[in-house]
């Protein structure tokens, strides 16, 4: 089956392999900031942006995206310069081992998007699906806010 | 200080958020093999026979190894010093299986799904064996090693894989005479890291037949020697490279996954892929080592402690990786924190059919805690006295020598254990400002949901005394630059940033001038790894002494080039009286090209037969509701004294990252076995790590100290606040609601037994 979608402001059309999820597909095309950590939905380590909503890669299956508009941190930083979330995740110390820092960026510039000035309560709603075992949220919490 | 103390971003941290390819499965491998492991249902058996023909029969399978395929070596799987305290009793793969979840065989194929196929078509014939899920029964349960083959079992026949023993002064008399005896016995779980990456292991071939492995491990230079021990394979043949990793916190000082890869590759001369699921990580990697702890104390009239006596009971589930040194790490830093003449020790650590445990942040000292903060609580509510006095009354103090510190040692005598640095008591007068003590506790507490307030105090370690050791070496270049390699392993921690920090510091330039490449055994020099809190102290240590002498040799050949006896270093000049001057980069550049040409470049080492405390203490502000036995932390407060803080913004990021994790113990994580001992929750849906709405209020704070025995005064930071949350958390319940719940972790069902 061939399917059609935009990955990072890029038009891409492919074959996909049937149970093929995006998650693999991303990582297979060398998309690494997207990551493995559970593969059932429940770390939030493999988030993209679907259409500007921050969903878990490992539970979408290729042939859902056709059309769809793909987002990950690929997209949010050249050589030069760095998204204000990256930023200030960066400035922050919102970041230690990092592994989870994409999926957290994405979630926060989904919630960012709809929302230009969140209150806490609904900064960690919007980080709710992201686990992160090193920083207890504190940082990137603040991270967002700013 | 210019850089010390101060705000420093991470030199990693560009990279990590813009996710560029630096973990260890961000790379593309040609030619590529996955591995799968057959994990085995049943919790004891001998493997009758293992038939593979069917799996072979799939397409795109190229191997399955089982135990025939193996040597019959025996070793240990703890990345410890060499040679290890741990027992050797672990195979790569045997013909018995103690545990559900126990390595059965290897499946070897061209892609994950083909090599889970394999799995499935491979047929075991298995002959159980009466299984023991109880650590209160190992000792009189059927024996679950051989008793030829491994070593370093304490008693192989009564599944004792260590034991301890320790007394100072003499605690029967002393409890006989004591006003005040105490005795409770306490209980933590099953507990998980959780580190979102999971293990993860690539090795390959290099252009000349050297094996490389490019794993998640905390232990690089451990990797190496083990896997050239396990699979006969010349140690010079092999290079270890840690890129960078997704958390660890102890779970990845293990060598599971580095020796399986290695041995694939070896055999089929592919690159291959070995990581483990999320499930496989909940039942066949290392949790938290349960323990039983039975505290008996003895105080006079004025409340001074006259007599300890501790019991353990470790269950090592059925391998003993760490058995001896976290039960020792238990003991020796509950035991060090209070002063006591009268002190006993019996530590034994057991064999279960359970999975397997190891080391997780703190290494035992969390197990000793929560059971010591919680009865020093208990005592202060018995005695009716203030539980912060009682400490503050009791805790050991600058100068002090602790004789039982060093009697425990790493599972065995040790070094002198002398206090050079404490700020304990101004840890708990300033946690008990921020927390609002007082006012909480003058709180009467009526309704349904009711608001408590307690306390714990904890030290640790800075490194293993005696055994850790960290070495750096610093190359200059013509820009002023400087190549710091270090064999410290950074996972997540920001060790990369406090060494370039100490660097920096030391030869007075800027922290972007030098270049940090870290944990690479073809390349950096050796460090025993990341664990033990030995970062900054050990290997922070090697990295000062190798900048002092390279900022030597840069004065020294300076005052060469201006012609002088006599000059100074000034930020990044060397300046003679009268003012003739030279820069590094001048200096650098004439010492390569044109003047007696030379390399700038030092080296140096640091072990240390100290291994300062630092010391925190913890408060919890929580509510329970008595409808429902749900405990709610609303704020923690964590007040510690590291001494010289070398990086604010990351000594920070450790206490706040340390707190869920034992919150977490306290209150919602803890592994479930069914009567067969298979794990039940093996998801993060049903094992419920703390998520950003689970988050209480958090307030850290450093307390000023300065640790003559460390590098500018430090002390270490990254397992310290781990060992308070629990305790003072399980305090704050009995404040609220009257409820002392002694095992871990604090479920509403418990709460709520105790209100009805």
């Amino acid at each position: 089956m061939k399917i059609k979608f935009i990955l990072n402001n890029k038009t891409i059309e492919t074959d996909i392999k049937p149970g093929q999820t995006l998650l693999e597909y991303l990582r297979e095309n060398e998309i690494y900031s997207v990551k493995y950590g559970c593969d059932n939905g429940e770390c939030g380590a493999c988030t993209v942006l679907v259409n500007g909503k921050a969903q878990n890669s490992c539970l979408i299956l290729m042939h859902t995206i056709n059309n769809c508009k793909i987002e990950t941190v690929e997209s949010f930083s050249d050589h030069e310069s760095l998204h204000p979330l990256q930023k200030s995740f960066l400035d922050e110390g919102a970041v230690q081992c990092g592994y989870c820092s994409p999926g957290m960026i994405l979630s926060a510039e989904a919630l960012l998007r709809n929302n230009v000035n969140p209150n806490e309560d609904e900064i960690k709603d919007a980080l709710a699906g992201n686990l992160c075992r090193c920083t207890g949220y504190v940082k990137p919490i603040k991270a967002v806010q700013k | 200080m210019k850089i010390i103390g101060k705000k420093t971003i991470r030199v990693d941290g560009e990279s990590l958020v813009k996710g560029k390819p630096v973990f260890a499965d961000d790379i593309k491998l040609n030619d590529l093999l996955y591995i799968k492991i057959l994990h085995s249902p049943i919790a004891h058996a001998k493997i009758k026979n293992i038939d593979s023909s069917k799996a072979m029969g799939i397409d795109g399978v190229v191997a399955v190894y089982t135990h025939k395929d193996f040597n019959k070596h025996y070793y240990t799987t703890a990345g410890q010093g060499y040679p290890e305290p741990s027992p050797r009793d672990y195979r790569i793969l045997d013909d018995t299986v103690r545990y559900v979840g126990d390595n059965v065989a290897f499946a070897v194929a061209e892609s994950v799904d083909i090599a889970e196929k394999a799995l499935e078509a491979i047929k075991v014939d298995y002959e159980e064996s009466p299984a023991n899920f109880d650590d209160t029964k190992a000792m009189n349960s059927p024996q679950m090693h051989p008793s030829d083959g491994p070593t370093g079992i304490f008693n192989v026949k009564k599944n004792i894989a260590a034991n301890l023993r320790a007394e100072v002064g003499n605690t029967k008399e002393a409890l006989a005479k004591a006003d005040f005896v105490f005795s409770k016995e306490y209980s933590t779980p099953f507990v998980q890291h959780a580190h979102i990456e999971p293990h993860i292991t690539l090795t390959w071939l290099d252009e000349n037949g050297r094996l490389v492995i490019r794993t998640a491990t905390q232990v690089p230079f451990h990797v190496r020697r083990i896997v050239a021990e396990v699979l006969d394979f010349p140690l010079r043949k092999i290079r270890v490279i840690k890129p960078r990793v997704g958390g660890a916190f102890g779970g990845k000082q293990e060598i599971m996954t580095e020796e399986i890869c290695s041995a694939v590759t070896l055999k089929t001369g592919r690159p291959t892929r070995l990581e483990l699921t999320r499930k496989e990580e909940f039942y066949a990697s290392r949790s938290r080592h349960p323990q039983k702890v039975k505290f008996t104390f003895g105080l006079n009239k004025k409340n001074e402690f006259e007599a300890m006596e501790m019991d353990i009971l470790e269950n090592c589930g059925a391998y003993g990786p760490h058995a001896l040194t976290v039960m020792s790490v238990t003991a020796q830093k509950a035991l060090s924190l209070y002063r006591c003449p009268n002190i006993k020790l019996e530590a034994n650590a057991v064999y279960t059919n359970l999975s397997i445990a190891g080391a997780y942040r703190g290494y035992g000292a969390p197990q000793g805690f929560f059971p010591l903060e919680s009865i020093i609580d208990e005592m202060a509510n018995e005695l009716n006295i203030d539980p912060i006095e009682l400490r503050k009354k009791n805790h050991v103090q600058l100068g002090d020598d602790i004789p039982i510190g060093k009697i425990i040692g790493e599972g065995g005598e040790g070094f002198p254990v002398i206090v050079r640095s404490m700020g304990l008591t101004e840890c708990l007068d300033e946690g008990k400002k921020l927390i609002g003590w007082n006012k909480i506790k003058s709180e009467k507490q009526k309704g349904i949901v009711r608001r408590g307030v307690g306390v714990a105090a904890a030290g640790q370690g800075s490194g293993i005394p005696g055994i850790d050791m960290g070495a750096a070496f610093i190359k200059m270049n013509e820009d002023a630059s400087f190549n710091l390699l270090v064999g410290a392993t950074d996972l997540g921690t920001g060790s990369d940033t406090m060494l370039a920090q100490i660097a920096a510091e030391t030869l007075e330039v800027s922290v972007d001038s030098i270049i940090v490449y870290s944990s690479d055994t073809d390349y950096t020099p050796f460090d025993t790894g990341a664990y033990a809190s030995s970062g900054t102290y050990i290997s922070g240590t090697a990295v000062k002494k190798a900048a002092e002498k390279v900022k030597a040799q840069i004065l020294d050949i300076g005052m060469k080039i201006l012609g002088v006896k006599k000059a100074e270093i000034r930020n990044g000049w060397v300046i003679a009286e009268g003012g003739k001057k030279i820069s590094y980069s001048d200096i650098c550049t004439k010492a390569m090209y044109t003047d007696e040409q030379q390399q700038i470049m030092a080296e140096a080492s640091h072990m240390s037969y100290d291994s300062p405390s630092p010391y925190n203490a913890t408060f919890a502000d929580v509510s329970v509701d008595t409808e429902t036995g749900i405990v709610k932390v609303n704020k923690i407060v964590s007040v510690t004294d590291i001494g010289q803080v070398i990086n604010p913004q990351m000594s920070e990021g450790q206490v706040e990252g340390a707190i869920p994790q034992s919150l977490g113990m306290a209150l919602t994580e803890f592994m479930i076995f069914d009567e067969k001992g298979a794990p039940i929750n093996t998801d993060f849906n049903n094992y419920h790590i703390y998520t950003a709405i689970d988050m209480p209020e958090i307030v850290t704070k450093f307390v000023n100290t300065h640790e003559p025995t460390g590098p500018y005064g430090a002390k270490a930071v990254a397992e310290i606040p781990i060992n308070g949350p629990a305790p003072a958390v399980a305090n704050a319940v009995f404040n609220a609601v009257g409820v002392r719940i002694r095992n871990l972790p604090i479920t509403p069902e418990k709460v709520l037994s105790k209100i009805l």
